[in-house]
């Protein structure tokens, strides 16, 4: 009878856990890797190993790269471009979010569907329908000829502005979502209490929401400014013909069949995109923030 | 202090509700409250989930606009001012201390918002640690504190900034039992030290009783008694009170007559006594209560005057500690509880049959 009680007082203290083998967790991970491993990691560093090996092992290709005048003005436009990019989509994207969070439930899925319409739309679709809207005699300089705004219609296509608003329009999703999740999760008691404490709504945005959601901020400029790097149709239909992104660059010398020069600029490529989001992890107030919000 | 502050600058602030009203769609959570909360007193909204009072509390915190009715502090309704600008100091029962800022910051942010330059600021949060018995805390994050520490520092916040009037909603709800007592008293003194009014928010019925002037017991969204504790405990004007706050026998009965200043009642066959209120007449249907602590076990069939007595069977006995509890089955077939001190006598066995007796003035209606 003792130890029929006793072996369930220990049962009942002992916390409940699923059968685990040791191998377990790798083994169910263990068909995505490989698949990755194989479609992937390989592919890309057979690549990468064509910046150093052909024809031969050479670090040329990489040499020839801080002297060529077109890859450092494709590199700075690149740049640039994710840059304002980056600025446009948070700037857009963030009262969005806040909307989104602190609406009536109804109101915020029917924010949801409006952001996420358009990511579910092909970025081809979408580069032509801004080619529509952008063009010499598209919907807007019709709009402003008709209005007697201007004479003449305005250079809206094919230029960096172009670019710039097309990729924004593509890109909110990736800044709106990490922000309203990030939002979704500080504790209303908090918005509260700071205004209890004497915050009027200006105060408790500056002091309380914006650094707690610097998360957010920094998770969604992180993507929306790595997907900026990358980016190709949405340049090469509506961006002007002096904007040249990386990627284009990378598909011109494909073009050439300049194989170990266009991976030796994608690896460049690459290496931005690592670095940045190394950077981005050592970010001071970043960490701060993740340090104060961690539990 | 800022303008637009709606407290002056003495002792606790008086606050008065007024036929307050709120409803969220077509469901009324608070119906129609209307409390006097005296200057300086320790009042609690006491009531179960849903009863309201956690709305109540947010409407004079200014969180929720009241749908109906009137909140005025010192005689000036409040109810247009938004609460950054109410001057009204808040513990929530999460702490809601901001997770991003030091103990110092968290402290120092209500004096932030009202000017007051960093060395000030400084000596006032330095001091108000103190009283919370915290100083040297003053670079440490929120989750870097237990969670005692952590409602404490509330607590200095809610206070740094010397509001007239403290609410707290729940403050204690989150801890264990033992840092619940101690924070309970550190709380009475805190409320004796600074003189201010404190309106506090629970469902734990002995946290009301050992901490409050006054108790307001709420249900259903309107207050259902207010009074003192003792009042409340010993003289429960309802069913519903009496079995929330403490534990009650409840015996129905028929009303025989009256004599002395007590009802008398035919329950299930026992004449019982207890104390008139109203104007019971004969035959009208009564529940009397009395509580379990005041029952005792007869050992001769007693039948001195002004005690009521009735026959039982024990049902079980429960040893919890200092006290012993006794599940009964009186004569007729109503249910009792009778407690008395652990230490006391011989255990007695279920089955046995006992007879029980108690003073026909602590016997009430309801």
């Amino acid at each position: 009878m003792t130890t029929l009680a006793e072996s369930g007082i220990a049962t009942a203290g002992r916390q409940p856990k699923l059968p685990t083998a040791p191998l377990g967790p790798l083994l169910l991970v263990a068909p995505l890797v490989l698949y990755l491993l194989v479609f992937y990691a390989l592919p890309v560093a057979a690549m990468l190993m064509r910046s150093v090996t052909d024809p031969h092992w050479t670090l040329a290709n990489y040499a020839r790269l801080p002297a060529d005048p077109v890859f450092l003005r494709v590199l700075s436009t690149t740049l640039t471009t994710a840059a304002v990019v980056t600025i446009g989509t948070m700037v857009l994207g963030y009262p969005v979010a806040l909307a989104m969070v602190r609406a009536r439930p109804v109101v915020t899925n029917v924010i949801l569907a409006v952001v996420l319409l358009p990511f579910w739309t092909s970025v081809l679709v979408r580069s032509y329908a801004w080619m529509v809207l952008l063009g010499r005699h598209g919907l807007i300089n019709e709009a402003l000829t008709a209005a007697g705004l201007i004479e003449t219609p305005l250079r809206l296509l094919n230029t960096a502005l172009a670019t710039h608003i097309a990729m924004i329009h593509i890109l909110l999703p990736y800044a709106i979502l990490p922000l309203a999740s990030v939002l979704r999760q500080i504790d209303g008691a908090l918005l509260r209490a700071a205004a209890g404490l004497g915050a009027n709504p200006w105060r408790v945005f500056r002091q309380i929401v914006l650094p707690l959601s610097l998360p957010g901020v920094a998770a969604g400029m992180l993507l929306v400014f790595v997907l900026s790097l990358g980016f190709y149709i949405t340049p090469a239909l509506v961006g002007g013909p002096r904007d040249t992104m990386l990627s284009m660059l990378i598909a011109q010398q494909v073009d050439l069949l300049n194989w170990p020069y266009a991976a030796a600029l994608s690896a460049t490529l690459l290496a931005v995109a690592l670095a940045l989001i190394g950077l981005t992890l050592r970010l001071p107030t970043l960490r701060q923030a993740l340090r104060g919000v961690r539990r | 202090m800022p303008r637009g502050d709606v407290l002056g600058e003495v002792a606790g602030a008086a606050v008065s509700l007024v036929g307050l009203e709120k409803r969220f769609d077509t469901v009324g959570a608070v119906r129609g409250v209307s409390l006097e909360i005296q200057s300086g007193e320790f009042l609690t909204l006491l009531g179960p989930s849903g009863s309201g009072k956690t709305t109540a509390l947010m409407m004079i915190a200014g969180f929720e606009q009241p749908t109906a009715g009137d909140i005025a502090i010192d005689g000036n309704s409040v109810v247009a001012i938004p609460p950054y600008r109410r001057n009204i100091g808040m513990v929530f029962q999460n702490y809601a201390l901001f997770p991003h800022l030091t103990v110092a910051e968290n402290i120092g942010f209500p004096l932030k918002q009202r000017g007051v330059d960093r060395a000030e600021r400084n000596r006032q949060v330095a001091e108000s640690l103190a009283m919370v018995r915290l100083s040297g805390y003053e670079g440490r994050y929120p989750r870097q504190l237990s969670g005692g520490q952590q409602q404490r520092v509330a607590l200095a916040r809610a206070m740094v900034f010397r509001p007239r009037l403290l609410l707290m909603d729940e403050p204690l709800g989150a801890l264990d039992k033992q840092l619940r007592e101690s924070l309970q008293i550190e709380i009475r003194r805190l409320h004796a030290e600074l003189g201010i009014t404190f309106v506090y928010v629970t469902h734990d019925q002995e946290e009301a009783l050992t901490m409050s002037d006054r108790i307001a017991v709420m249900n259903e969204g309107a207050v259902a008694q207010l009074g003192a504790p003792e009042d409340l405990y010993n003289r429960p004007v309802s069913r519903f009170v009496a079995s929330f706050i403490g534990e009650s026998n409840f015996l129905p009965g028929i009303v025989r007559g009256t004599e002395n200043g007590f009802v008398v009642a035919d329950c299930s066959g026992t004449i019982v006594r207890a104390v008139l209120s109203g104007n019971p007449r004969q035959g009208d249907e009564v529940l009397l209560s009395v509580r379990p602590e005041r029952l005792r076990f007869a050992n001769i069939a007693s039948d001195k005057a002004g005690e009521n007595c009735i026959g039982a069977t024990v049902t079980d006995a429960v040893f919890a500690g200092e006290r012993c509890r006794y599940l009964l089955q009186g004569d007729g077939g109503v249910p009792l509880v009778l407690k008395e001190p652990s230490g006391l006598a011989a255990r007695r066995a279920p089955g046995a049959a006992v007879e029980i007796a108690w003073a026909a003035s602590d016997t009430i209606t309801v």
